[in-house]
């Protein structure tokens, strides 16, 4: 592991952090719905992210399956509170 | 299994993740800062699609460094935010519409582009004509 991978690892981490947080605050003061939702999809975006790039610093193969559950069930998760902030319900008869 | 990386590739690894970087950051500080929500949906879709997909070119290129083959199963995130990216946008765009809509409903304005009502964001261009004829009427 050279020093400049190391380093641009370090930045990348610490970006998705920042990032994370900002849409920790976000959704903590949003002011409808829709934002706290929208703060969520964010979230579980950037903590793929950072899983891929743990992958990519350790050489691990298991973060990236990690990394592609969170990408399906995250998406699950927002259309399904999308839906239900449509129609009232998530699964209509 | 990156220690055998050659000095290229560690760089462009190293631009690739910079890169990833600034976009996840942007997006989110679209997120925070943009006035209000039509403007603020579009700032972490468009940003993280680009990230992700700037990680996953740099997951290939490091399977293709130390392993000398092509792996392309790091294709499949970016496909499927490619594809899942837009659906949640849309949803979550006529939920806030919807409910926008409904807002001004229980305000008692009826109509749905009453020129009295301003939405949180944009000035509305009903708005302006509704003021230009009202000038023309007293005119």
């Amino acid at each position: 592991m050279s020093l400049v991978l190391d380093i641009a690892v370090y930045f990348a981490l610490g970006c998705f952090v920042i990032a994370i947080g900002m849409a920790v605050f976000r959704l903590a003061f949003g002011p409808s719905m829709a934002d706290r939702i929208l703060a969520l999809d964010a979230m579980y975006i950037n903590g793929m992210l950072t899983l891929l790039t743990l992958g990519l610093r350790f050489g691990s193969s298991l973060y990236f399956d990690i990394a592609l559950l969170i990408c399906i069930f995250g998406f699950v998760g927002s259309v399904a509170m999308a839906k239900f902030l449509l129609r009232g319900e998530v699964i209509e008869p | 299994m990156s220690a055998e990386l050659p000095f290229w590739a560690s760089l462009i690894l190293a631009v690739l993740l910079v890169t990833a970087g600034f976009f996840a950051l942007t997006g989110s500080l679209g997120l925070l800062r943009l006035p209000h929500f039509y403007s603020r949906i579009h700032a972490p879709t468009l940003a993280n699609t680009l990230s992700s997909f700037c990680i996953v070119l740099a997951l290939i290129v490091t399977a293709a460094v130390t392993e000398h083959r092509f792996v392309a199963h790091s294709l499949l995130i970016s496909f499927f935010l490619i594809i899942t990216s837009p659906v949640t946008a849309m949803l979550l765009m006529r939920a806030a519409i919807k409910r926008e809509l409904q807002r001004r409903e229980e305000q008692g304005k009826s109509s749905v582009n009453a020129p009295e009502v301003k939405l949180e964001g944009p000035s509305l261009p009903e708005a302006d004509e509704e003021a230009k004829e009202a000038g023309g009427a007293t005119g």
